[in-house]
């Protein structure tokens, strides 16, 4: 191996390494927020590239394919999550003898997604820009995050880590499959937003590469400022230090799972588009991309977010070695780098049952 | 199946261990047939060497093992170099540039559906301007959807029933095939022909053929029908299908003979029949 080549894979890694990073960052958030180990965290990605996908199968221009003309599934699945969601959380208000309420609450839960539903109704046959489709797609996917939260785990939030989790794997089923439903068994692959390439020497690099790493430093910068300076951001990281003395402190830990999973909705979707373009994306995708920024997430204990960006690189970099170096054992040498890491870690910081 | 006695008409070409397959039958042409048609064409393009960039399940395995025995009898060019992906890896960056430092004459790819536009599009990221090879799997307009421009001029081995329009008048399975595009892209729109589609028609046109003969020799829903059902298929001879000519016998349950691949090549977004393989 030659230093070209080393470096064509590095920065083909890092490339890998920024969404990883993305998705690490998000499972710790809802790690340290909520204790769950959200294992769906992968189909918000291949929700948000296939939503946009469908959103783009609208345009005149790429009518060729009418029957993927229809509006994306997700668009649907939003709109009855949100209704069942409103419907519990109406009956529950109307039962405690608030009617007002209850109508309020409906409401809030009922406006985006209705308001989802006729924006891309009305935008489908035109061709919007590729701007505005993005928009949408974002708008249509991160609600999805805190309607799961709502249905899923709300009432759960105090069981253990494990039934958590074993309500994720379920959650990943179901998500799994309707994204069968919604998209089909076959890949899509997104326009590239910026179709320009630079070469540096027998390096080169994709303008989609470039708008990956500047959009996952972006939303790192973004979060830290969040966490840092504004205080729904301390509040969350109030909640994830201690959950009673957080309520204690007037902070809702309903609310507070909401918001991280709206976030975590948002940059799974954000990854999504990001990579749409620069491969092909499968209804099932998400969940091999989600579980390497799981892997990135354990190399930082579930507890700290820089470590997990720098393992998510650090995954990218190993993943695209071992394609150049054995490219049939490559999953087998990522997934086993978590092996001494999972040592170390226990070794480091011995077990204690405080749950 | 072997237990209940039960005759299976597969829809892939999977192997089986020997006497596993008893009762099974496969539609879709096994890789070995389909290898013989690419190493022909490959000959005769005065391809030496070959690098190999599969799918690292049974489909990929299959076609390396197939590919270098037929290779290995018919004189044709050898495997120098063999990469592994999976259909959900994101990137091939990796296998591409080992493939590319290798500058083997041709590469064969071998995925599945909308899964080989990746592949073919991470190779030829890579700079790689030899002749690229695709497997009947692929043979379907996912390729082109997702792979625009730069799977065109790509080599993609069949069966006939994806361009009937195309083959010469005395194309055993001209008529056949004709008719399965007539039907399909009636009930699915022009353009939506693919190689799976036409191994349930061809379904249909064994059972035509089997379905009386077992009648006459047995009560449908005895195990008796069923077994007269396996030995109607095994003796039903040289059928003329959409995707090729069938003869199964008792020891072949593959059935394509070697009259059955032509091959295709992407020009300008559709398919092209490449007259050497007639």
């Amino acid at each position: 191996m030659d230093p070209t080549i080393a470096a064509i894979l590095t920065l083909d890694g890092v490339g890998n390494g920024a969404i990883y990073a993305l998705l690490a960052l998000a499972t710790v958030l809802l790690f340290a927020v909520t204790r769950v180990i959200f294992i769906p965290q992968g189909e918000f990605v291949a929700f948000g590239a296939l939503t946009f996908a469908m959103l783009q199968q609208g345009n005149p221009i790429g009518s060729l394919w009418q029957r993927y003309g229809d509006l994306p599934g997700t668009l649907w699945l939003l709109a009855v999550t949100a209704l069942v969601a409103a419907a519990i959380d109406a009956t529950r208000a109307w039962r405690q003898g608030q009617p007002a309420r209850a109508w309020r609450e409906a409401a809030t839960t009922l406006a985006l997604p209705l308001l989802l539903v006729l924006v891309c109704a009305f935008m489908q046959p035109r061709s919007w820009p590729m701007a505005a489709q993005v928009l949408l797609t974002l708008a249509i996917v991160t609600p999805l995050g805190p309607l799961v939260y709502r249905l899923a785990y709300q009432r759960l939030a105090d069981a253990s880590v494990l039934v958590l989790l074993i309500v994720s794997v379920g959650v990943h089923f179901a998500l799994t499959g309707l994204g069968l439903l919604f998209f089909g068994a076959e890949a899509f692959r997104n326009p590239p937003f910026w179709d320009a390439r630079f070469s540096i020497g027998a390096l080169s690099l994709s303008g989609q590469a470039i708008i990956i790493l500047g959009c996952s430093a972006a939303l790192i910068v973004l979060l830290w400022l969040f966490f840092e300076r504004t205080l729904r951001g301390k509040a969350l990281r109030a909640t994830a230090v201690n959950r009673t003395g957080a309520r204690l402190m007037g902070i809702s830990p309903a609310s507070a799972g909401r918001l991280s999973f709206t976030m975590a909705a948002f940059m799974g979707a954000l990854s999504g588009l990001l990579i749409g373009p620069s491969t092909s994306v499968y209804y099932d995708s998400g969940f091999l991309i989600g579980l390497k920024g799981f892997v990135a997430a354990v190399f930082a204990g579930l507890a700290s977010y820089p470590l997990a960006a720098l393992g998510a690189l650090g995954v990218g970099v190993i993943e695209s070695f071992a394609s150049y170096g054995a490219s049939a054992f490559k999953e087998v040498i990522v997934f086993t780098t978590i092996l001494p890491i999972l040592l170390w870690r226990s070794l480091r910081d011995p077990h204690h049952e405080d749950e | 199946m072997a237990e209940s006695g039960t005759v299976q008409l597969m829809f892939s070409p999977a192997v089986l261990q020997a006497g596993k397959d008893n009762w099974a039958f496969r539609l879709p042409q096994g890789n070995a047939v389909m290898a013989h048609a690419v190493i022909e064409h490959m000959k005769k393009q005065g391809i030496k060497t070959v690098g190999f960039l599969g799918y690292t399940d049974a489909y990929g395995e299959t076609w390396l093992n197939d590919f270098r025995a037929e290779s290995a009898k018919l004189g044709g060019p050898q495997i120098t170099v063999v990469e592994r992906f999976a259909r959900p890896d994101t990137s091939v960056t990796g296998q591409a540039l080992k493939l590319v430092a290798a500058n083997p004459d041709a590469i064969l790819i071998v995925a599945s559906g909308s899964g080989a536009a990746m592949p073919h599009k991470g190779v030829i990221e890579r700079g790689y301007e030899g002749k690229i090879y695709q497997t009947h799997a692929a043979a379907t307009r996912d390729l082109m959807r997702i792979g625009g421009k730069d799977v065109e001029g790509a080599f993609v081995v069949s069966g006939p029933a994806l361009v009937p329009e195309q083959l010469p008048d005395g194309h055993p399975s001209k008529k056949v095939a004709q008719d399965f595009v007539n039907k399909y892209e009636k009930a699915y729109g022009a353009g939506s022909r693919n190689q799976f589609a036409g191994h349930a028609y061809d379904a249909i046109i064994v059972l035509d053929k089997v379905v009386p003969i077992a009648k006459a020799k047995a009560k449908p829903g005895t195990p008796e029908f069923r077994a007269a059902l396996r030995d109607a298929i095994e003796g039903m001879g040289r059928t003329v299908l959409a995707h090729g000519v069938l003869t199964y016998s008792k020891d072949n349950h593959w059935g394509f003979t070697i009259e059955t691949p032509v091959m295709l090549k992407v020009v300008n977004g559709d398919w092209k029949i490449e007259p050497s393989t007639m």
